[in-house]
């Protein structure tokens, strides 16, 4: 699917692509037991996603450019070092579910153990979220926050009033 | 849009369930899986199909423009708010302990209100962005 959406021009088609290949990953979350990030993945990326870039093709163009004149060595070059980089580091990843993991040795048993006694929730990854980790999830919201009035202000949502 | 009969009643059948669907996730999801954050994206959804459906406008006259924006900023007053709030109460700031006389309610009940902020600011930060991008499509056309 990766391939297919470099490989055609026709820009509509790869957004709808990129909306299946986030559906279908949505599915593989819920296969992996993350229930959470699979609704996000496919409201967000199946979702609203696909319909802002849909609006993005409307108000530009769905035709892809043609292709650049002559091989680019030198980006060509850093992106398969980093590619290379990035698979290096997977060889020493712990094995998926890996009990002696060290995410699983340091303060996740913690919050497992106490976060419904402590919180009364309980669904662990709201507690989380919302409790332990209560400073990220504000720092994610103002970023929303910042999004959404960037958006307002660099495509004029509203108040501005025509000179004519 | 006036001709397609079938996705009109389609989407009018479907709205309100995803509106109570995304209701629940937000109200739920202390016990089931869900959240603030999806529950807000489901909720912005539902208008953003209604909106592709029966036109912006109608959407618009539904959640107007001066609402939304002062929603985008309300849900980030909640969660601050509620962080003031337990300072203030002697608590550290986001220590809902001493929201209520029992710190698991506390817990509790600050969960929910800040999960309740977080839904209100991605609903309408999502809604005011798609309905930015349709409005600036018809302006260029």
């Amino acid at each position: 699917m990766a391939v297919g959406i470099v490989r055609l021009h026709n820009l509509f088609a790869v957004v709808m692509l990129s909306g299946i290949y986030s559906l279908i990953s949505a599915g593989l979350f819920v296969t992996m037991d993350a229930v959470d990030v699979a609704f996000t993945e496919a409201a967000v990326g199946g979702g609203i996603a696909t319909v802002l870039m849909l609006g993005t093709l409307a108000l530009t163009t769905d035709e892809e450019k043609g292709p650049l004149a002559n091989l680019q060595v030198l980006p060509l070059l850093v992106v398969l070092i980093t590619g290379a980089a990035l698979i290096y580091g997977t060889l020493d990843m712990p094995s998926f579910g890996d009990p002696q993991a060290p995410i699983h040795q340091h303060v996740a048993d913690l919050y497992l153990a106490e976060a419904p006694v402590t919180t009364g929730v309980p669904n662990i990854v709201t507690a989380v979220l919302a409790s332990y980790r209560g400073y990220d999830t504000m720092g994610e919201l103002s970023v929303i926050f910042t999004a959404g009035i960037g958006v307002m202000l660099l495509l004029g949502a509203g108040t501005r009033r025509r000179k004519d | 849009m006036r001709r397609h009969l079938v996705l009109r009643v389609t989407t009018k059948l479907l709205m309100p369930f995803i509106l109570m669907f995304a209701l629940y996730v937000q109200f739920h999801g202390d016990f089931g899986p869900g959240g603030g954050f999806q529950a807000g994206v489901i909720f912005g959804a539902g208008f953003i199909l209604y909106a592709l459906v029966y036109g912006v406008e109608n959407a618009r006259r539904v959640v107007p423009d001066s609402v939304i924006r002062v929603l985008i900023a309300t849900g980030l007053l909640i969660y601050v708010g509620v962080g003031f709030v337990c300072l203030f109460l002697g608590g550290h700031f986001l220590d809902y302990n001493v929201l209520a006389h029992d710190p698991v309610h506390g817990q509790h009940l600050g969960i929910s209100l800040v999960e309740f902020g977080v839904g209100t600011t991605v609903a309408a930060t999502m809604i005011t962005i798609f309905f930015t991008f349709a409005r600036r499509g018809r302006e260029v056309k």
